[in-house]
């Protein structure tokens, strides 16, 4: 992977349904694979198309709505819960985002996210549905996500929300680290623990 | 300050703690199957890297394989892909592997207590979210992504943030009728899908103490669908009992010296936690879902909310949800027809399960609408069901009794639920197209599962005991 981020200025596709499990945003049938690759065609596939079908697309589903588009999904309360299927991470950076935008994340989703270098914001409840109402009134309005700065705001309005994460994990996505590289020089550490350990 | 039962797992297992970030946390044992796996050894072989701990790891074959006829090769080309490349990786990377065929074989939640693996005080993962069905013996267990999976194979370490501790205490005696499904499901409807997400749930009170180890098992299995990192329960005589002789138990002297360890877990008197939550088992009655997140459950006596009773913001997605399932708001459950009742999962599929189901059919026959499959967790559960005449049983009362496995869970194998169908089910998740594409789930206890079994509609099991 190592993919490194920073600022991410997009438009965004609004999810406004509450409580999005991984089953649908990547279906089990679609876990066969044993690559990382692909996911994305497979992405919310049974709220996308009509009985599965590629060429019956769902008329009021936003990511079949040409108005809506970008780098950015901004989603309703507790996103990805669920499997801890790490697909469903990979499909949505399959699908081309870079950035989650909830007021609720699930525990192994947001830890899968953050494995892939897809950035999940977490904001209140009230800048959610700003950004909720902003992109349904104008779909064409840009977010701007600064990691740095740890801050998400709408270009057109200027409406600002801050958001955490840890100062660890910072500096893993700005510099397009992972954790198992931190792990494996850790090795002489884990060793001398397993022999105090047992 | 005393410390929780949480905090002496988690102290024991962290080797080191970033400052600002999270810990590096030891992981005693690692379960694999062919689902979330793959990936992860992929990596390492992209990488170089040899696995860290193999003996530290046990893979079986669950999520992806046919419930009947095992023996021939599976017919579904990428299911069987996958189920090979699992064997590959396991005899390449030396990793003990109960795949399909070998006794021991089963859903890797089942297995891994049956064999004395799952052992109190231990951190244990598995690329699956059910993970925390193991912490009914008082471990620290929880699922994890695929890069996780790669990292506890190349490390046998993952870096994780302590979470916040809630206890959630049920007092009293059960109703008739009300089992350990019952109480989870019950608990999940009170505080939502989401009302546990960041934190590390013990269970505690009379009547989790009064429940027998697969009945714990069950409630921290599905700890997970209200969002907890994991679920957990102080060992007692009743855990160490369920361990002792277990094919991978301690032996010998080594038995005597782990009790005693495992007598030291416990959250002390004075420990505190984040959050505090109680329930009275009196209060709890048989219970099912109507929607589709398991927080979306009522007693059978209840009815599906009014549109009045819902907050206005969570509308829509409530009414996405009954659409979905072809219900009415303020509806009554009870009488619902079903088409298919599915007993299985790493939820109920132990053998108490598949007794209290049989002692309850006995002599009765299943409905002419419905289907009934039950699927055994494990070659063991099958093996012990077939002893016991329970087979016989369910024959009798037209069931069929499958080969274990995952199964109609999450139908990644053939066993699905046919569009529109309505599935009362002892599995965990009632996420739409779970069971199948437009398949409808009724998530329930084993017995209110065999009662609609028997009616072939939602009913009220204490009316028939």
């Amino acid at each position: 992977m190592g993919k490194s981020i920073n600022i991410i200025q997009s438009r965004a596709v609004p999810l406004t349904i509450e409580n999005i499990d991984t089953d649908q945003i990547i279906p089990a049938r679609f876990l066969k694979a044993t690559s990382r690759d692909g996911f994305g065609k497979n992405l919310f596939r049974d709220w996308r198309y009509e009985n599965g079908d590629e060429q019956k697309p769902k008329a009021g589903f936003p990511l079949n709505n040409p108005a809506y588009s970008g780098k950015i999904l901004v989603a309703a309360k507790n996103f990805g819960c669920g499997s801890s299927r790490e697909h469903a991470a990979w499909a949505i950076k399959d699908y081309g985002f870079d950035v989650v935008v909830s007021s609720f994340f699930a525990d192994i989703f947001k830890n899968n996210a953050l494995n892939n270098f897809l950035l999940p914001v977490l904001v209140s409840e009230n800048f959610l549905q700003q950004l909720f109402d902003e992109v349904q009134k104008d779909p064409s309005t840009v977010l701007e996500v600064n990691l740095e700065d740890q801050y998400i705001k709408i270009a057109s309005t200027g409406a600002k929300e801050s958001f955490d994460i840890n100062s660890y994990k910072k500096t893993c996505l700005l510099n397009g680290y992972d954790d198992i590289d931190y792990l494996l020089n850790m090795k002489p550490e884990i060793e001398k623990f397993e022999k105090q350990y047992a | 300050m005393g410390k929780t039962l949480f905090d002496k797992i988690w102290d024991r297992h962290v080797v080191k703690t970033i400052a600002g970030g999270p810990s590096v946390l030891y992981i005693d044992k690692h379960f694999i199957h062919e689902v979330t796996s793959p990936q992860a050894f992929k990596g390492l072989q992209q990488r170089g890297l040899k696995v860290f701990r193999p003996g530290q790891v046990v893979a079986t074959a669950d999520h992806n394989v046919p419930t009947l006829n095992q023996h021939l090769p599976i017919k579904e080309e990428l299911s069987r892909i996958q189920v090979e490349q699992l064997k590959k990786n396991c005899a390449e990377f030396g990793i003990e592997l109960y795949g399909l065929g070998h006794p021991y074989q089963g859903i890797v939640h089942v297995i891994g207590p049956e064999l004395g693996i799952t052992q109190p005080g231990m951190t244990i993962v598995c690329g699956d979210s059910h993970t925390s069905t193991h912490g009914a013996f008082g471990t620290i267990a929880f699922g994890i992504g695929t890069s996780e999976v790669e990292m506890v194979l190349a490390t046998q370490c993952l870096m994780h943030t302590k979470p916040k501790l809630m206890r959630i205490t049920v007092d009293g005696e059960l109703n008739k009728g009300v089992v350990s499904k019952d109480i989870i499901l019950y608990i999940i409807a009170q505080i939502s899908a989401s009302g546990a997400t960041g934190y590390a749930v013990e269970y505690a009170g009379s009547a989790i103490r009064n429940l027998s180890m697969e009945a714990r098992m069950t409630i921290c299995n599905m700890s997970i669908e209200m969002g907890a990192r994991c679920g957990m329960i102080a060992p007692d005589e009743t855990a160490f009992a369920y361990i002792k002789d277990k094919e991978f138990a301690p032996q010998g002297d080594a038995w005597g010296k782990a009790v005693n360890t495992w007598r030291t877990l416990y959250s002390d008197a004075d420990a505190v936690f984040d959050k505090e939550l109680h329930i009275s088992a009196e209060n709890i009655e048989p219970m099912i879902t109507y929607g589709t997140n398991p927080g979306m459950g009522i007693g059978i006596t209840g009815h599906v909310p009014a549109l009045g009773e819902i907050d206005e913001r969570e509308k829509p997605s409530f009414e996405k949800s009954l659409l979905y399932m072809g219900l009415t708001p303020g509806e009554n459950i009870k009488g619902k027809k079903v088409d298919y009742v599915f007993i299985g999962s790493c939820t109920n599929s132990r053998i108490e399960d598949l007794r209290m189901v049989a002692a309850f059919v006995k002599g009765k026959k299943k409905a002419g609408n419905v289907e009934v499959w039950v699927v055994p967790g494990s070659k063991q559960v099958e093996k012990q069901a077939i002893e016991e005449g329970i087979n016989k049983v369910f024959e009798d009362a037209g069931f069929v009794l499958r080969q274990p496995g995952c199964s109609a869970c999450l139908g990644m194998n053939e066993d699905k639920i046919p569009a529109g169908k309505y599935c009362i089910s002892t599995s965990n998740r009632n996420f739409e197209g779970r069971q199948g594409p437009n398949a409808r789930t009724l998530l329930a206890s084993p017995l209110t599962a065999a009662a609609a079994a028997i009616t072939g509609e939602v009913t009220d099991v204490r009316e028939l005991i």
